[in-house]
């Protein structure tokens, strides 16, 4: 029965009772989900509360898939899942107060990432606003900085303009997370159906082709330089660019560099791909952007983890930067031609020609590097290594699965030894690097794709952050493989602890419970694996297994991420092997 | 250097602190900001003053230009503008100091828009200069109060417009213009 106390004023209820019951119009609540599905969403990940119970009353006899966690933070990091792998934005449900703060992190994860969602908050009625009233906060200006944009619908007429805004704005240009906050009393009050109107936004503008003039400038520079380099990020997969770029640099036989965002984005099997740059990156891929005379960024931000000190930063090189956020060029480092602009029509545009000179001298120089420094680790029979474990799975997986992580060092060697040949194979969180990412995002990647391989590799600290999420798992039989890479350490922090602290492991050492048994009392399949042959027979009985799986794989404690480039040194100061 | 950015914004609840936000977060200072209606509807003008190196004021305008509820940003630091601002100064008064103060208020032509037994105050209005030269003169006599606007800007008629580099329009560093500075105080007086 609608006309609760929360609404407006009891006149204004009962008139709109009375037009319920001519049936003239339906509640906001039921204009939203009429609006998300003309916007083409058909699954939401949330979880309810007081303010949104006119939104979830709306769910109950409406069409769209609703994903229930087991807290608000993995249904945002499930709705950044479904985005990494498909492309489309996320949807998010929570309600106001504590479900609203808990989705913090998910938003600035996917600001940082540029991972296209549509936050939808409850909100007190629009009377109590200001007033500190019970599960009320300030969510857009808490959000402010770190959504694309944000909105609080105070009148229901402006919802429909709202709705194709943010979808609008969250899934073009730059794509981000955009919030919609619904007091509840615009979505249990009165509204009429309506279509769902063209986005106008504007002060919106989305760059598109590059101009001739940029064109023209950037031909000179590759046909100008003897060792060009490709600089690939996040961008190129946000474009759907990876067929161009693979493309362009066969054409013109450039190597290419990733950055963590950008794996899959051009085949890791390709002998053109140096493989990843920046702290943890390659021998080769760090010595060739120290030594390149045209470093060409393409989606990239010149993150700090990719340039290292700046001033070491691919000292020799021209820069030709292309990316469709104008505040990206010039952030970190100075270029010398600068395109705002798509960089899918970029390099399409490009294609007409063969380019570069002949780059046989510095491939081989690049062929050299990474024979005096392969990616590699020291096998040891006594023990099981974490990298042997990512190994075995993308031999099971034949490198064709989709890989979330967590973070840490497990995240870094999914990212050095798991080769991606595709894009939006791998997620992870990379600008913010939030622990607790993983598993829920596999589960969103899982509801999004249902027909393939998910697999979650974790590390036994992180994994706890959102363990909460097994429930939904099973709720929604969700095949999910979820790798522990259990160190029984805060690994990447014990590591720095090591080479920075003098050995002194503050706080690293943690503890956890047994994932078996955890496994099994969610009723989802527990294997374990301490040694090399029990890591293969338990991959091989998990990818037989059709339902969920948990593998609790005992790995060295003190394995550490090499290469390595200390924090404040250049690119080409990386520690290969640690002596100490 | 000193940067004039203007700032064309939606006029809609929060935009200033989107705004202000942004500056904070990203470190850029803010020496004074003005809002006010703008020639349409629904659209407020904004006049920022800050300072910064040219890759910074490329930054400024840039990270301005991604917020939504901004419509247009100039730099227009090194344009031909008019700049203005209003400033209200209430200065200690006694029958000897009297005529003097009158006396050095005459050229700067401001209005005397309170008078009291021990003070008065006058409203200034001109560039940031002006105001300041006069308020120096004041100190002397005992300045007790002072409310500024802050500075409000618009490009004078004909000028090409520069600031926020296009979708297509490939990036071109500043290039070093000759410093514009306005000696002359009352040279602003030629409206």
């Amino acid at each position: 029965m609608y006309g609760s106390s929360d609404a407006a004023a009891p006149a204004a209820a009962r008139e709109f009772v009375d037009q319920m019951n001519a049936g003239m119009v339906r509640t906001g609540a039921d204009l939203l989900c009429s609006l998300l599905q003309q916007a083409g969403v058909d699954v939401i990940f949330g979880y309810p509360g007081g303010a949104v119970l006119p939104i979830y009353d709306a769910l109950y006899s409406s069409s769209l898939r609703h994903i229930l966690t087991r807290h608000e933070q993995g249904a945002i990091h499930a709705a950044e899942g479904y985005a990494r792998v498909t492309g489309r934005p996320g949807v998010v449900l929570a309600t106001s107060g504590p479900g609203a703060t808990n989705l913090v992190t998910g938003i600035a994860d996917a600001y940082m990432d540029s991972t296209p969602l549509v936050v939808l908050t409850g909100q007190v009625v629009t009377e109590s606003i200001g007033r500190d009233a019970f599960q009320e906060a300030d969510i857009v200006g808490i959000t402010m900085p770190i959504t694309k944009h944000n909105y609080q619908v105070r009148d229901i007429d402006t919802l429909p303009q709202v709705i194709a805004d943010a979808f609008h704005i969250a899934t073009s240009g730059r794509p981000g997370p955009v919030l919609i906050d619904l007091p509840k009393s615009v979505t249990s009050g009165p509204a009429r159906d309506a279509v769902l109107p063209a986005p106008d936004a504007r002060g919106y503008r989305v760059p598109g082709h590059p101009s001739d003039e940029a064109l023209t400038a950037i031909q000179d520079a590759i046909r100008q330089a003897r060792k060009p380099l490709l600089y690939v990020g996040g961008g190129i997969i946000s474009a759907g660019a990876a067929e161009t770029l693979r493309r362009f640099a066969r054409v013109n036989q450039i190597p290419v560099t990733s950055t963590l965002l950008g794996l899959g984005g051009f085949p890791a099997h390709d002998e053109l791909f140096v493989g990843m740059l920046g702290m943890h990156g390659t021998y080769a891929a760090n010595q060739a952007i120290t030594n390149c005379d045209l470093l060409i960024a393409l989606g990239v931000r010149f993150d700090d983890r990719v340039t290292g000190k700046l001033q070491r930063f691919s000292p020799h090189s021209k820069k030709i930067h292309v990316d469709i956020d104008p505040a990206e060029i010039g952030k970190n480092v100075p270029v010398d031609i600068a395109v705002v602009a798509d960089v899918g029509l970029t390099l399409q545009a490009l294609l007409t020609d063969r380019l570069s000179a002949d780059t046989g001298e510095w491939r081989a120089q690049i062929a050299a590097w990474e024979a005096e420094w392969p990616l590699r680790y020291r096998a040891d029979d006594t023990c099981l290594k974490p990298q042997a474990v990512i190994e075995l799975i993308a031999q099971r997986t034949r490198g064709e699965a989709i890989v979330t992580t967590e973070v840490g060092q497990h995240q870094m060697w999914a990212a050095l030894f798991y080769p991606f040949s595709e894009p939006r194979k791998f997620v992870t969180s990379g600008g913010l690097g939030t622990m607790g990412y993983g598993f829920p995002s596999a589960l969103g990647a899982q509801v999004a794709l249902p027909g393939e391989t998910v697999v979650c590799i974790a590390g036994d600290a992180s994994f706890q952050m959102n363990i909460q999420e097994l429930q939904t798992m099973v709720d929604y039989a969700l095949p999910v493989k979820i790798a522990v890479i259990n160190n029984r350490f805060l690994g990447m922090v014990r590591q720095w602890q090591q080479f920075f602290y003098d050995r002194r492991y503050a706080e690293s050492r943690i503890s956890s419970p047994d994932f078996v048994k955890v496994a099994n009392a969610y009723g989802v399949l527990g294997l374990r694996a301490a040694t090399f042959d029990e890591a293969k027979v338990a991959i091989e009985q998990a990818f037989a297994h059709e339902g969920p799986v948990v593998i609790d794989f005992v790995v060295l404690e003190e394995e550490n991420v090499f290469p390595m480039v200390p924090p404040g040194k250049g690119t080409d100061e990386m520690t290969l092997e640690w002596e100490g | 250097m000193e940067r004039t950015i203007s700032v064309l914004v939606n006029d809609r609840p929060g935009v200033l602190a989107r705004i202000a936000g942004m500056f904070s977060r990203r470190g850029f200072n803010i020496a004074s900001i003005t809002v006010g209606t703008a020639e349409e509807e629904g659209l407020s003008r904004m006049t920022i003053v800050s300072s910064g190196d040219d890759a910074m004021a490329l930054q400024m305008v840039a990270q301005l230009q991604k917020l939504i509820d901004v419509i247009e940003v100039h730099d227009i630091s090194r344009e031909q503008t008019v700049k203005r601002e209003l400033a209200l100064v209430k200065v200690r008064i006694t029958k000897t100091t009297r005529p003097e103060i009158a006396h050095i208020l005459e050229p700067f032509r401001v209005s005397i828009v309170d008078v009291g037994h021990a003070s008065l105050t006058v409203q200034v209005t001109g560039d940031v200069q002006k105001i300041d030269a006069l308020i120096g003169l004041l100190r002397p006599f005992g300045v007790t109060e002072i409310a500024r606007t802050g500075v409000t800007a618009l490009l004078r008629s004909g000028v090409l417009e520069s600031g926020f580099a296009g979708a297509d329009t490939p990036y071109r560093p500043l290039i070093e213009a000759e410093a514009t500075n306005d000696d002359d105080l009352f040279e602003t007086e030629r409206e």
